[in-house]
């Protein structure tokens, strides 16, 4: 029984082109899926829809987000705000501005334990240097009293790892939690959410344009290309055999750093015809439909 | 000790552009026509008359000489006598600056509160007929001055439904038993809410007047940065946690929202605070501005002066006060 389940998920701008095309997806309890694609491929936008985000000029056209048993999309506003405060957790992109500049890190932390689940201020703190010191952060008592310009990118994204742990929700995205770190960090990030994640039992869904991290983190893995899904397969099969050729090309486009001379090999643009020749099926499929 | 350094810096620059506002306004109001001296003489004076006057109050010296008494005088606190009334400067402005003070204050929160409420209520209901209404509620607002709204006040609430007075800071027949003249706040400290009452009720048209176009300022301004910090990673990040729209808009994004609206703020207070020499008038309200024009009808020169030198005093304060405030509310700007 999935933990997370998408089914057929369509999201479009308000009156305009759409940006998810029926997509499917599970998350077990537990697990890891990791969505790539390109930029603009979506894979965000399913993030956001499943944490009730989505920006105001979006919309959903069909589909199911089913949260534990509930779909999402047919609870009322406050409802879904509840059951997702309660039971999932977003690690952002970029932790310089996830953090609220006239907040010390204490009570963001620990906001959430307070306010949405009457948490006592003293369990919260208690609980906030216990995940500070599973995030490695030297001398919690000081960075819980800073304000966030104090401390480094680094720091601010173990924070946040923490504040998304903090209520042990059942299930966290992670927005592409490494793209705006400097790659020395990034490593000891994705060990740490790797880490937590295995500890916590936390089912992840794991957004990132990055198939080395993906093979490092994930066990499933969905491939985006324009809102649409075009291979949904285990980690493994996908690094042994991809079995869309939109797939396989994106693997070989993986730079490798251990061979420098190799190159750059972008998609091949025949095999970008073939897959926006399927996009453009669907959306025929779709009008006639 | 950065905090006290910065203090120091300000007081010092405040000092100078004080010096800048005494020589301007001494000179200024002499080369300007008509004299206090022509003014105080019944007509048909002869030139021994005016002569004979002109050296009882020193106005027949060298303007440099005239200047350099009255400073020497300033800077021992001594800012001269009223040509008209004979009393102190100093006395007759300190007697009437907390009734301006009162006002100008009185209409800041108002128009704070104001436009605080129609900017969380736009940004709140952003995009539909309830923002579209306090957009064009703020349009009017801001596009009619302030005595002009203090007329329309004095109409609505003053003659068709009485509610309010319309001239004066308190009903002259009652006995104050005020040992300043900041009447609001020693009512209150004394309990006499009976009192506290009745100059509430002359203080509310003329504040109010005021309150409208900064009010309006204030609400736009203040629901544009509210939109924009709506929109950032933060403040996500909170909606995610369960938070609904109201306490984001509260706990997330005000504060920061407000650090622009808050200089703002400053400046329009000085410019609000300017606005209550005519809406004193207006409502024959107490007050220094009241006083200023009187000053200028009679080319009282020292009480000229002295008026505006305590407005520089105010604005300068002002300034430095928001400076001090923006420094509380930004955390980043504290050390460094």
């Amino acid at each position: 029984m999935s933990f997370l389940s998408v089914r057929n998920l369509s999201v479009r701008l308000k009156k305009g082109p759409p940006l998810l095309r029926r997509v499917s997806l599970e998350v077990a309890a537990g697990e890891v899926r990791g969505l790539v694609g390109e930029s603009g491929a979506g894979k965000s936008m399913i993030g956001k829809a499943v944490l009730g985000i989505l920006p105001p000029s979006v919309e959903v056209t069909e589909g199911e987000i089913v949260l534990d048993g509930v779909d999402l999309l047919r609870l009322t506003l406050t409802e879904r705000r509840r059951r997702i405060g309660a039971m999932a957790a977003l690690i952002p992109q970029d932790p310089l501005t996830a953090l609220n500049p006239s907040h010390r890190i204490g009570p963001q932390i620990t906001d959430r334990l307070v306010d949405i689940l009457g948490w006592t201020r003293a369990d919260a703190a208690a609980r906030a240097r216990e995940l500070l010191a599973e995030v490695q952060i030297p001398d919690p008592d000081r960075v819980l009293r800073s304000y966030p310009h104090e401390l480094s990118g680094g720091m601010r994204q173990r924070i946040l790892i923490a504040s998304a742990f903090a209520a042990e929700p059942k299930l966290i995205v992670a927005d592409e939690p490494t793209t705006a770190l400097d790659v020395t960090v990034q490593k000891q990030i994705l060990k740490l959410i790797a880490g937590m994640q295995a500890r916590h039992g936390t089912a992840l869904l794991f957004v990132t344009h990055d198939l080395g991290v993906v093979s490092k983190v994930c066990q499933r893995l969905s491939v985006l290309y324009a809102g649409m899904v075009v291979e949904d397969t285990s980690v493994a099969d996908f690094f042994a055999a991809p079995r869309h050729a939109y797939s396989a090309a994106l693997l070989a486009a993986t730079p490798k750093y251990t061979d420098p001379s190799a190159g750059l090999n972008p998609v091949p643009e025949a095999v970008i015809a073939a897959v926006q020749a399927e996009v453009a099926a669907f959306d025929r499929g779709r009008a006639h439909g | 000790m950065p905090f006290l350094r910065i203090l120091l810096l300000r007081l010092l620059t405040t000092a100078i552009t004080l010096a800048g506002v005494a020589v301007i306004v001494f000179f200024v109001i002499r080369v300007v026509p008509g004299n206090p001296i022509a003014m105080m003489l019944p007509p048909g004076a002869t030139e021994a008359d005016i002569a004979r006057l002109s050296a009882l109050y020193g106005l027949d010296k060298p303007l440099v000489a005239q200047f350099g008494i009255w400073i020497a005088g300033v800077v021992q606190g001594d800012f001269g006598t009223s040509i008209t009334t004979r009393q102190p400067v100093l006395d007759l402005v300190l007697g009437r600056l907390p009734a301006t003070l009162e006002l100008s204050i009185m209409a800041l929160v108002m128009a704070c509160l104001l436009g605080g409420a129609a900017a969380l209520t736009g940004t709140r209901y952003r995009g539909g007929r309830t923002e579209g209404a306090i957009d064009v509620a703020n349009g009017m607002a801001l596009s009619v001055p302030d005595f002009l709204w203090g007329l329309v006040l004095i109409l609505l609430f003053g003659v068709l439904v009485p509610v309010f007075h319309i001239s004066g800071r308190v009903t002259p027949s009652l006995d104050l038993p005020f040992a300043t003249n900041f009447y609001l706040f020693e009512s209150l400290i004394r309990l006499r809410f009976d009192l506290w009452a009745d100059i509430v009720a002359h203080m509310f048209m003329p504040a109010l007047a005021l309150a409208i176009p900064l009010a309006a300022i204030i609400g736009q301004l203040l629901k544009q940065s509210l939109k924009e910090t709506m929109n950032l990673d933060y403040v996500t990040l909170a909606r995610t946690k369960g938070y609904g729209e109201t306490r984001v808009i509260l706990r997330e994004a005000l504060r920061n929202a407000a650090l622009p609206t808050l200089t703002l703020v400053g400046v329009q207070f000085t410019f609000l605070i300017g606005g209550t020499v005519i809406i004193e008038r207006l409502f024959s309200y107490e007050g220094l501005g009241n006083m200023a024009i009187d000053a200028v009808i009679n080319r009282d020169l020292p009480l000229i002066q002295g008026i505006v030198i305590l407005f520089a005093v105010i604005f300068t304060g002002v300034n430095l006060i928001v400076d001090l405030l923006y420094t509380v509310l930004n955390p980043r700007l504290r050390h460094g």
